[in-house]
């Protein structure tokens, strides 16, 4: 018998750090089902190229900087950036956006960074970033509508065709998310007119916004699920929620010149924000009021890019200028220490 | 009794499994009387106690064998009658892992006992008897940190309006109290009420959790029989740990906090540990010192966990013979609970009065520690984090011994509960980083301080030596205008004394003798300057010893001067065949002594002086001072005494010089030998207080023994040349 020796505590709660991640990409699945059933297998085939790509880099980067490269792909958290950034990205994306925008994200996002916990920013959002502000072109147009608009659905083979090809042919792709093609619209029309677009109305009542709001109500499920799971807490998203319908009351009260709070809520990639992104433990703040703090300017700074902005979505700059500020923030939110009178704040004075 | 009590949470916390059921359903038994019995010195926080007994001695059961060295420290007694076997250091319960100097017993098996006095009527006693009693005891906090009780219980009455009885067991595993009150809750209730009558607190509450609704209805019902006491409250608190943490009871009984850095006594509130309250009642009730404790021993390599009453100093081995544990299934023994406690590597070690539990835990159950990964921030830590902090942050601030930050995000109100670690999905060991980091940052403060108080003490030193500089060189003035004054009288005396005459003949060995003496000094001189300036040029040079040598290169210097006068005058007066000289080289002289006693008297208040300075800079050396003031003293009234005979034997002056010669030798030796004598001393206290001088000192002392066997042969040879 050889007795160890070893500081307390001697328990551990069976929590692994691979076992949030793997029940963050769990809590994604209904996300994913709606998104394939609405828009066709383009996000499938988008998440299989990124989690490649980001395994291989990552198992890459571990080699390169000798560390063991099973130990480390097994926290899964690369695999969990990967997916994420695959349901940000257009489902009908060409590959080498997903390629370049993963292999960035994990490369220099990540591990330029320092590696899982030291990356101020959201690997994700970093190469979704880069991306959008380098090829805007097939990043607005590789949208899709509704598979039930169109005649036929987007069969998999034509997805496939349509990501590593050709570019033409798939009719069903369109430049425009609801978000994108109201803001566009109501400088000229009426709210009433443009809910006649065929965008928003299609021939059998159902329409792209009720699909929105479907993977945003799987997403939503998932981010519940999380919750109950206590693998976050309820500050950023119910902040950035709630900071994002305030200012779209606020400003956007008339549905005839600004985007209507129900869009802004249930269309785009707000509830894959508010739940899964802007909550990535790394790059978010971690103070319980600094958490508040956090969630509330990534939702004004959705607003104010939505609406002024010329990006067709905005929570990926959101999340990214909020995670400049995170640090900051935790550094004035200190929670007021046990037997102490009033919290400590910033850092401290050097002498 | 619990009914209208308003409880408080606490933020954070965590629900572990508790793992409790196993050790209670067998009651407690007695551990037996092992073959050994291991008593560590320092079982509290405090000082480490002073041993009474020595090996080979024979002890009575409950007799006093180690007592407290000061206030906060504890006495230790001998579990049993038996023989001291042996008093050295051993592998002893401890977080660090150290060994302490332990008393061993081997037990005679009669267990007899000492006599013992009990308090018959504790009502009638005054607080300071009872206090007097729980001290004689030896009685010390028994929930784990082992703080002495009868400090706490000092406070004073009049600001205390709480007791509480910390009776939470929040930690898995442990059930030791949960099963003393399940068995003898009237014994609690009885300690609890000669705590009540020390502290004359106005309420009295139980904090326990209520996983232990067997033990809460006992105590209820133990209160419900002592119908004329106090009212005590048993508050039933949810579980979760670290309820029993004590600024968490504090803060879930009372809703408010310790302040930081502070005692409960801040706010009234005094916390003790049920364990304790029963222990106060063997001490008060049954005149029985704290010999014995609960203790559980439980864990899957346990076939038969439960809890025993076990003696002080009894090897966990034993423990874990009787309780049929199979020590190869055993991979990690911890005492303590799962979150708190230490582990052992060394099944030798002894139960000591606060540990309240054994776990021999096997591979499965508690899992060799996973692999750390990196730190993702998710902030769990954060949330349950009893004290607030921010664990990651701290974790980031001690991972890059960034101290000052560690400090500013308070890690020292961690309370090391390791609920953080519990939780950290990325099995990073956050306790044992901040562990480190507080040691360092002690050790930093320590360093400031000690470096702080140097250089105070360097200052005010360097103001002393100036203004003794001018006294000295004040004194010296008038010294030798004295002296040359009553020169100038005895030549008067002896031109106006033809009787001088009589001694002649001695001048020449006189000269002899002074010439020898004035060489001596010179070298001496020589000697000392050699020494100032190595120890001047070494890269720490001791400024303390400077100084020394520095006035004993004065005193050189003034004596051999002295001598160099006194061989001129010798030369002269032999030239003059005067006797005046004969006092000159005479040390017994009262001349002489009259100087002797004035530079004692002088030496005295510069001692008083430094003494009163080192007492207001609240130096640690005051001690030392104290001791040299008195010496001093002494030697003002030996000097007066010297003189006072010598002026009586002048009176009857017929020794030969050569006599006086060897006397003045033999006075030498005993100088010499005093000063060894001191410097031993003064060693001795550095090496107990672990003062950095050790090295400096015991070169010292060498010097000073090389100096005394000096004297030594100096005098043997000159009594043989007398004998000659
Ligand atoms: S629980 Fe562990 S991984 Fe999570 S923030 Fe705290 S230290 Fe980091
Ligand atoms: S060990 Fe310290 S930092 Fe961790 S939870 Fe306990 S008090 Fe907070």
């Amino acid at each position: 018998m050889k007795l160890l020796n070893i500081s307390s505590p001697h328990t551990t709660r069976a929590l692994s750090t691979s076992n949030v991640m793997l029940n963050v990409l769990l809590a994604l699945i209904p996300g994913i089902i709606a998104l394939t059933y609405f828009f066709g297998p383009g996000h499938i085939i988008q998440i299989v190229i990124a989690s490649s790509v980001a395994i291989a880099c990552e198992a890459l980067v571990m080699k390169a900087r000798k560390r063991p490269i099973l130990f480390y792909l097994k926290d899964y958290s690369a695999l969990l950036t990967a997916v994420l950034l695959a349901l940000s990205l257009p489902p009908y994306a060409p590959y080498w956006v997903t390629i370049v925008a993963t292999g960035f994200a994990i490369i220099v996002g990540k591990h330029l960074y320092g590696g899982l916990g030291q990356n101020p920013f959201n690997p994700a959002m970093v190469g979704f970033a880069l991306v959008l502000v380098s090829f805007p072109v097939p990043m607005t147009t590789s949208w899709s509508a509704p598979s039930e608009l169109l005649a036929t659905g987007i069969s998999f083979s034509d997805a496939l065709g349509f990501i590593f090809s050709s570019r033409e042919g798939l009719d069903a792709i369109t430049s425009a998310t609801p978000l994108d093609a109201y803001k566009h619209q109501v400088a000229l029309s009426t709210a009433q007119e443009i809910y006649q677009n065929p965008l928003f109305k299609g021939a059998d009542q159902s329409s792209i916004v009720l699909a929105w709001q479907w993977v945003s109500a799987g997403f939503l499920l998932g981010g519940a699920y999380l919750l109950w799971k206590r693998i976050f807490t309820w500050h950023i998203p119910l902040s950035l929620l709630a900071t994002l319908v305030l200012c779209s009351l606020i400003f956007g009260w008339d549905a005839d010149s600004y985007v209507p709070t129900s869009l802004h809520l249930l269309a785009g990639a707000t509830i894959l924000g508010a739940f899964f992104i802007a909550t990535d433990p790394v790059s978010a703040s971690t103070t319980p009021l600094g958490k508040l703090i956090y969630g509330a300017g990534i939702g004004i700074f959705i607003y104010i890019i939505r609406t002024w902005g010329s990006y067709p979505d905005a929570v990926a700059f959101a999340v990214l200028l909020m995670n400049f500020a995170a640090p900051f923030i935790d550094q004035y939110t200190q929670p007021r220490t046990y037997g102490h009178a009033k919290p400590k704040r910033g850092l401290a004075a050097k002498d | 009794m619990n009914t209208s009590f308003q409880l408080h949470d606490f933020v954070g916390g965590i629900h572990p499994t508790d793992n409790k059921v196993q050790s209670t359903n067998t009651p407690i038994s007695f551990a037996g009387i092992p073959s050994k019995l291991i008593l560590p010195l320092t079982q509290h926080i405090g000082t480490q106690s002073k041993p009474l007994v020595s090996p080979g001695d024979t002890v009575l059961k409950g007799q006093l064998i180690a007592e407290a060295q000061g206030f906060i420290s504890a006495n230790l007694h001998a579990p049993t009658s038996g023989t001291i076997s042996a008093i050295e250091a051993r592998p002893v319960a401890h977080q660090s892992g150290l060994s302490d100097i332990c008393i061993e017993i081997t037990p005679d098996n009669n267990d007899t006992w000492v006599e013992r006095t009990r308090i018959t009527d504790y009502k009638k006693c005054d607080a300071t008897q009872l206090i007097n009693a729980i001290q004689a005891a030896g009685i010390t906090g028994m929930g784990g940190a082992g703080f002495p009780s009868h400090v706490k219980v000092s406070a004073d009455p009049a600001q205390i309006n709480t007791l509480i009885i910390n009776a939470a067991e929040c930690e898995p595993y442990i059930t030791s109290d949960d099963m003393l009150i399940q068995e003898r809750a009237q014994d609690v209730i009885s300690g609890i009420h000669v705590l009540a009558h020390i502290l004359e607190p106005k309420n009295i509450l139980i904090g326990i959790e209520d996983n232990k609704p067997k033990a809460a209805d006992a105590l209820i019902e133990a209160i419900e029989k002592d119908a004329d006491t106090p009212d005590i409250q048993v508050v039933i608190i949810p579980t979760k740990y670290p309820s029993g943490g004590e600024k968490q009871l504090i803060q879930i009984l009372t809703g408010k906090e310790v302040p930081a850095g502070g005692l409960p006594s801040e706010l009234g509130i005094v916390c003790h540990n049920l364990g304790t309250a029963y222990a106060v009642h063997n001490a008060v009730i049954k005149g029985e010192p704290l010999i014995s404790r609960i203790t559980t021993i439980t864990g899957n390599a346990c076939a038969q966990p439960q809890n025993y009453e076990v003696l002080i100093g009894t090897p966990v081995e034993h423990l874990l013979n009787i309780s049929n544990t199979d020590i190869e299934k055993t991979s990690r023994l911890v005492m303590g609970g799962p979150m708190m406690g230490f582990t052992l590597d060394q099944i030798q070690t002894p139960i000591i009065k606060a540990s309240n539990c054994i776990i021999a835990a096997t591979k499965q159950e508690l899992p060799d520690p996973a692999m750390e990964q990196a730190c993702i921030r998710c902030g769990m830590c954060t949330e349950v984090c009893p004290a607030q902090l921010l664990p990651q942050q701290l974790y980031w601030f001690s991972k890059s011994s960034n101290l000052e930050q560690a400090e500013a995000h308070n890690i020292a109100d961690c309370i090391e509960c390791g609920a953080c670690s519990y939780v950290c999905p990325s099995n990073i060991p956050l306790v044992q980083y901040y562990r480190f980091a507080k040691g360092e940052i002690k050790q930093t403060n320590e360093d400031k301080k000690k470096s702080d108080r140097a250089k105070i003490r360097f200052e005010t030193r360097l103001a002393r030596q100036e203004r003794e500089q001018a006294e000295k060189d004040a004194k010296r003035a008038a010294r030798a205008e004295a002296a040359a004054k009553k020169q100038a009288e005895k030549k008067a005396a002896a031109a106006a004394n033809p009787e001088g005459a009589v001694e002649k003949k001695i001048p020449t060995a006189d000269l002899q003798l002074l010439q020898k003496k004035f060489d001596a000094t010179k070298a001496a001189v020589a000697k000392s300057k050699d020494k100032i300036a190595a120890l001047e040029a070494s890269e720490s040079p001791d400024t303390d010893k400077i100084e020394l040598l520095k006035g004993a290169l004065e005193k050189a210097q003034t004596k051999m001067k002295d001598a160099a006068k006194a061989m001129a005058e010798a030369k002269k007066a032999e030239k003059a065949t005067s006797t005046a000289n004969a006092d000159k080289g005479d040390p017994n002289s009262p001349e002489r002594l009259k100087n002797k006693l004035e530079l004692a008297q002088s030496r005295l208040t510069t001692a008083q002086t430094r003494l009163d300075e080192a007492k207001a800079e609240n130096s640690d050396k005051v001690a030392a001072l104290e001791t040299a003031v008195a010496n001093q003293k002494q030697r003002v009234q030996d000097a007066l005494k010297a003189l006072d005979e010598s002026i009586q034997q002048t009176n009857q002056q017929n020794t030969t010089e050569i006599k006086v010669d060897t006397e003045a030798l033999k006075q030498k030796v005993l100088a010499a030998q005093t000063r060894v004598d001191k410097a031993s001393e003064r060693l001795n206290m550095a090496k107990e207080q672990n003062l950095e001088t050790v090295g400096a000192l015991q070169t010292g002392l060498e010097k000073q023994q090389a100096k005394l066997d000096e004297a030594k042969a100096t005098l043997a040879s000159a009594t043989l040349e007398d004998a000659k």
